[in-house]
């Protein structure tokens, strides 16, 4: 049996949990990401778990290659088993959240209708499954909480309606249980289970992809060390010579995705940090923002809702703007005020986003001065770094105010704490060896 | 500054000592009233304390008691109720912390009441809350008020025309006024007395604070720090209690040294020096031991600090003057830390960052105080370009427990503390021609 | 066609022209007619920070004064953020912004007055800063006795008289500080003179137009401004087509230093409320009356600010009561009601209204109170608050 040794690194984020596994030679061999939940014990093993999930369809892929199959027939057909596993993996936890349902409404002693819509609810969704993971479909999220939810919600209103139950109930049923489903590590199931069931599900005669998955299957994944980082790294599961600050971790990441960075900007949910760094991703200095969270992340998340816009709308609609609405303040407190303030006025919805994005970038352009600047390659990361409109303001900012500037974007951006963590795992492993010796 | 914060530990001689100080202090307030003894409100930087001994006034320090306040949990309804009268929330929270308590009685931090003033001695220095301050006060009680305007060092310097200006104003104005409350005529002869009983105390507490120098430090100069200059910055400078504390403190150090230990924290003794940092700014006073604790479960200890320095800048050399009695106290109120201007700041702090082998300094920035804060962010700057060591910043607050979040702080300090390994670890692998 | 544009061109002599090329100057942050008049006159320039500067010492040097007053809501702050924590006010961002932008760059020097320690530590961070230029802090005294704070002050003076000739002003001279004791007299004047028409037929003289002026003032030679000032006085008196309307009278205090908006002051009046009295760019009205211009100037200077400047919260007072100069400017000045106008994170304003809000209080006046920022965008709480507050005034007096 092949053993494939990995490390790996753990960000516990405000609102997800990433998990980056590295190999030996650092490279990324999978990636995992969850929301993150009360229980950080199980985000951390679903996000890992994820991850692993990922480096084993990454192996499968490789391992394809190296016999010679490639093209496009090959990876249409990786893409087809892709789904077919996920697939499988909502249909686990969705068998799971109709137990928990059902178990809870048992508790709750809820009328009959309850039970009836409850037990119409999941068949359906279940077979509605498919047509969720055809090539082509649209899912608004990755997350099971998010997928299942929208669509229980949906049907709870129709299916409830028709059968006489009360939403609320049937919404109230589906909040406790969803905590119990994505508080389960069992639920997921496991790579063997569904990797099998997804092989049969593509038909017809794949001998060479079943060969791979078998050879995949009798991988020996074995964990080395890991470590963890992100806001909520002192209650992860870790002993504390193996957390790392996400500083350090976010430094050490973008190092390792654009060599040449000297200056990393994350702008999260709940903060913003402006980092140098030197030749070997090693942190110089750093600045966050201060207690209060205005211009970071959540400040558009409050613009947006008041809005009524999706989070990834925002960006493309500012963009539309030919003019900017000059915004003195980012306080989230007073964000709908203002806002509501100059739509009174007459101001053009997308001339104040336009706006509203410069002074976020604003803010963090003083906290990147007060860093030390921008140096000569600048790595952009966090859920900020994927707006279209943020991110063009930057870039006028830093040459307005530096000049000319590489700006590095990746779009496996939101990893970059774990791949660091990761990163510090592996190095940490190393300096053991080397002690040892 | 503080009494109250080591008491799981076993205590020094020193230690003992100051407490009872305190407690002697705190009770001769109480009995001042009925005993006819008279005394004056005044502000740590520029205390005149010889000066008001000599002439057997009692020193109140509001500051002192407001941060007392704050580490006895009481601050946070003080500054509500200020804020209820119409204070504002933006301004400082000692000032509303001191008008919360006096409105809720004025009981001290000892559970006695404190006497009301005889005179509120405004000795404006290095800080313009001060003088609202004492404003504020004086429309609380029927005592005069005596302004002394202590010059600000704008150009890095004293000069004869500050000096005269401050000698001028205690010769014609506090001393007279001393007089009247006390009923007791200007004795310059007790006061030289005092002032030399100063000097020798100065003595002692600059060998406390530079015993930081070795490694490992045997003291915190920071967190630790504020107790050692709790005696000479408030009511006991210039006595013989204070001459006593520094030298029993002073033995105590050296022994420390002498054994090669580290400093004593909330946690016991502090097995491991890590990490040497030099701060700026004043400490928060409503989780003072939490704060701490960040700082000791690290292994970092504070080899010098500019809070230190509030109350009087002894390590530059001055000392108080017997020869020169009205003068050497013009040039101490003139040499307190928040009177320098900041060129003068960044010089101290690069030097403290140099001469204590720091691996670093942080600025513990208060909302309160912009006295201290206001420019923080470019001191900051300038002192990590000219020593080349990485600069760390928090904020928080004196005494407003709304300011102080602990997650964000630790956050912040422990991100700085394994930057500074990491860099280190860097160091060693290019030293090792990696 | 031509005809219609000389008309137009005409109405433009008056107010509105004067009113338009004050507001051009002040909103010129680079400059421009300073440079012009270094180059035209040989002199240099010297900037100063609110509130007090004896601008007179200065232009006796040829020295002309420039009045910094922060960015406004003109200026956006890309590097002052960078330099300041949240809690602390907005105009020493604007100016360190103005400075790093090189707006500031035609000052020889910058002063510094001890106005609180915001300012004061603005001092030294421009010393930092600007190293190749002067920079001094203006150490004011907070007592009053002509032997102790005015021979310290005096002192002070001196050296700033001293400092000057070094960076090209001209040595001091004491016939020409006479003389610019005079000018400055004029100047004074001047504003006394539009206060006091404001204060009389406050429809005459709208805020947000005087305001305007008295920024002008800021970069402006004096005797041109006093000019400019004394033209305004005219057209406005003549221009009868301006009529009394059923507004509120107030008083504003607070903002003394970093400036509120002219948004805002638009909004106060047109929330109902005359302003009737203020204490906005306050260098102007810092000095109460003639400065003597026989004897000794530089005596003349020193007592004229120990002895005739006005209550303000920066100022200790040592006798009489907090806040009796503000109730008897509200009876001089007919005002119905205070406004407490300050700028957030201000420690003289906010430290001292609670003092204020007392004496005005005891005097039975209405008073409101509310904080801005020199760049506040949004009035629209301020602007109902006003409004009621007026409303409430006009229904008080009705009665």
């Amino acid at each position: 049996m092949d053993v494939l040794k990995y490390w790996v690194g753990i960000d516990l984020g405000s609102t997800t949990t990433k998990a980056v596994v590295l190999g030996e030679d650092q490279t990324v061999l999978g990636r995992g990401i969850t929301n993150s939940r009360s229980n950080y014990d199980v985000a951390c093993a679903v996000a890992l778990g994820e991850a692993l999930i990922n480096a084993r369809l990454a192996l499968i892929a490789s391992t394809l290659e190296a016999k010679g199959f490639a093209g496009r027939d090959v990876e249409e057909l990786l893409a087809r088993f892709e789904l077919l596993f996920r697939e499988q993996q909502y249909r686990a936890q969705l068998s799971e959240l109709g137990d928990q349902l059902n178990a809870q409404a048992k508790r709750l002693k809820v009328a009959d209708a309850v039970h009836e819509s409850v037990g119409a609810i999941i068949p359906q969704m279940a077979e509605e499954s498919g047509a969720l993971f055809t090539p082509g479909a649209r899912r608004k999220s990755d997350f099971f909480r998010d997928l299942a939810g929208s669509r229980y919600l949906a049907l709870a209103e129709e299916v409830g309606r028709e059968k006489g139950a009360s939403f609320d109930v049937l919404a109230g049923l589906f909040d406790k249980a969803i905590l119990e489903v994505e508080n389960s590590t069992q639920a997921v199931g496991t790579f063997d289970e569904h990797g099998r069931r997804a092989l049969e599900g593509l038909g017809g005669d794949h001998p060479e992809l079943q060969a791979a998955v078998e050879t995949v299957l009798a991988v020996d994944l074995q964990q080395v060390a890991s470590v963890g980082t992100g806001y909520g790294r002192q209650r992860l599961p870790f002993p504390e010579a193996m957390i790392r600050s996400e500083i350090l971790c976010h430094g050490l990441g973008a190092h390792h995705m654009f060599p040449g960075t000297r200056t990393v900007l994350d702008i999260g949910g709940q903060d913003t940090k402006a980092i140098q760094v030197d030749e070997h991703g090693i942190v110089t200095s750093f600045q966050m923002n201060d207690r209060c969270a205005a211009g970071c992340g959540r400040y558009l998340g409050y613009i947006a809702d008041e809005m009524n816009l999706g989070l990834h709308e925002l960006g493309p609609l500012a963009g539309k703007a030919t003019r900017k609405v000059r915004i003195n303040s980012t306080c989230t407190v007073f964000a709908g005020a203002e806002l509501r303030d100059r739509l009174s006025l007459g101001e053009k919805r997308e001339e104040i986003l336009a706006g509203l994005h410069r002074a976020i970038v604003l803010r963090a352009m003083s906290l990147l001065a007060r860093s030390g600047g921008v140096s000569e390659e600048f790595t952009f990361t966090g859920g900020v770094a994927k707006n279209s409109e943020a991110v063009k303001a930057l870039h006028t900012l830093i040459e307005e105010n530096y000049g000319e500037r590489t700006i590095n974007i990746s779009p496996e951006s939101i990893y970059t704490g774990a791949l660091g963590a990761a990163l510090f795992a592996l190095h940490e492993a190393l300096k053991t060896e080397g002690a040892a010796a | 500054m503080a009494n109250d914060a080591r008491t799981n530990v076993s205590k020094d001689l020193s230690q003992e000592r100051q407490k009872r100080m305190i407690a002697e202090h705190f009770s001769k307030l109480a009995r001042a009233p009925d005993e006819g003894r008279a005394c004056a409100y005044t502000f740590v930087p520029g205390n005149l304390t010889e000066l008001l001994n000599s002439f057997d006034v009692l020193p109140v320090l509001p500051e002192i008691n407001a941060l007392q306040s704050g580490m006895r949990g009481k601050s946070r309804d003080y500054i509500g109720l200020a804020e209820k009268l119409g204070h504002s929330e933006d301004v400082c929270t000692y000032v509303k912390c001191d008008l919360g308590m006096l409105k809720s009685g004025n009981i001290g931090p000892t559970g006695e009441r404190l006497p009301d003033p005889n005179l509120l001695l405004l000795s404006y220095t290095g800080c313009f809350t001060f003088l609202k301050w004492f404003e504020i006060l004086g429309q609380e009680y029927d005592c005069p008020v005596v302004m002394l305007h202590v010059p600000y060092q704008g150009d890095g310097k004293i000069t004869n025309s500050m000096r005269k200006y401050v000698v001028d104003q205690l010769r014609n104005k506090v001393i007279p006024q001393l007089e009247e409350i006390s009923g007791q005529p200007y004795d310059e002869d007790r006061l030289k007395e005092m002032l030399a009983r100063s000097a020798q105390a100065e003595d002692d507490l600059v060998y406390v604070l530079e015993s930081a120098k070795n490694k490992p430090s045997p003291i915190d100069a920071y967190f630790g720090g504020v107790y050692y200059i709790g005696p000479i910055f408030t009511a006991f400078r210039g006595t013989q209690d204070a001459v006593e504390y520094y030298r029993e403190l002073r033995a105590e150090v050296e022994e420390r040294v002498k054994l090669g230990k580290g400093p004593i924290t909330p946690e016991g003794e502090m097995e491991e020096e890590k990490y040497r940092v030099v701060v700026e700014g004043p400490p928060n006073w409503t989780s003072f031991r939490q704060f701490w604790k960040m700082f000791s479960d690290e292994g970092a200890v504070v080899v010098a600090s500019s809070y230190t320095k509030v109350g009087g800048v002894y390590d530059d050399g001055f000392r108080h003057d017997p020869s020169r009695p009205l003068e050497s106290l013009a040039d101490y109120c003139m040499g307190c830390y928040t009177n320098l201007n900041l060129p003068s700041r960044v010089d101290m702090l690069v030097r403290y960052v140099e001469d204590y082998q720091a691996d670093g300094f942080l600025i513990n920035s208060v909302k309160s105080c912009n006295s201290f804060s206001a420019g923080q962010l470019m001191i900051l700057r300038e002192v990590e370009n000219r020593t080349g060591r990485p600069g760390g910043f928090v904020e928080s607050d004196l005494v407003d427990p709304r300011y102080f979040s602990a997650s964000n702080i630790k956050n912040r300090l422990e991100s700085y503390f394994q930057m500074i390994d990491q860099k280190r670890e860097r160091g060693r692998k290019s030293g090792q021609g990696d | 066609m031509e005809e219609r544009m000389s008309t137009s061109a005409s109405c433009l002599e008056g107010h509105a022209a004067l009113v338009a090329e004050a507001e051009a100057l002040w909103k010129d942050y680079s400059l421009t007619s300073v440079r012009e008049w270094k180059k035209e006159s040989g002199g240099i320039a010297i900037g100063y920070m609110p509130v007090y500067v004896p601008r007179e010492l200065l232009w006796a040097q040829n020295a002309l004064p420039v009045g910094i007053l922060g960015g406004g809501d003109d200026l956006e702050i890309i590097r002052g953020d960078a330099y300041y924590q949240s809690y602390i006010c907005h105009i020493p961002r604007s100016t360190i912004e103005l400075g790093l932008n090189g707006s500031l760059d035609c000052l020889d020097g910058v002063l510094f007055p001890a106005t609180c320690d915001v300012i004061r530590n603005l001092s030294g961070m421009w010393k930092m800063q600007f190293p190749d230029k002067l920079v001094r802090y203006l150490d004011v005294p907070q007592d009053f006795d002509p032997a102790m704070g005015g021979a310290f002050y005096r002192h002070e003076l001196q050296e700033i008289t001293e400092s000057l000739p070094g960076i090209g002003g001209r040595s001091y001279d004491e016939d020409a500080l006479r003389t610019a004791i005079q000018v400055y007299n004029e100047s004074r004047q001047a504003v006394a003179d539009l206060y006091d028409l404001r204060r009389r037929e406050p429809w005459k003289i709208p805020t947000h137009e005087l305001y305007v002026l008295l920024r002008a003032g800021m970069v402006l030679p004096p005797e041109e401004h006093t000019t400019m000032l004394r033209a305004y006085e005219t057209a406005v008196s003549d221009d009868e087509s301006r009529r009394p309307m059923d507004q509120a009278r107030v008083l504003i205090t607070g903002s003394f230093c970093e400036q509120p908006p002219l948004g805002l002051i638009k909004t106060l009046e047109r929330a109902g409320c005359y302003i009737v009295d203020d204490d906005f760019v306050q260098v102007h009205r810092w000095i109460v009356g003639d400065i003597p211009v026989d004897g000794d100037p530089l005596g003349n200077l020193v007592t004229a600010y120990l002895e005739n400047s006005i209550e303000s919260p920066i100022r200790y007072i040592d006798d009489g009561v907090k806040g009796q100069g503000l109730v008897e400017r509200v009876e001089h000045y007919g005002a119905e009601g205070v406004l407490f106008c300050a700028p957030s994170f201000c420690d003289p304003a906010l430290l001292d209204q609670p003092m204020a809000v007392k004496a005005v209080e005891d005097a039975g006046i209405p008073w409101t109170a509310f904080k801005y920022s020199e760049n506040s965008g949004q009035f629209q709480v301020i602007r109902e608050q006003a409004g009621t507050f007026a409303d409430s005034i006009k229904l008080w007096s009705g009665e």
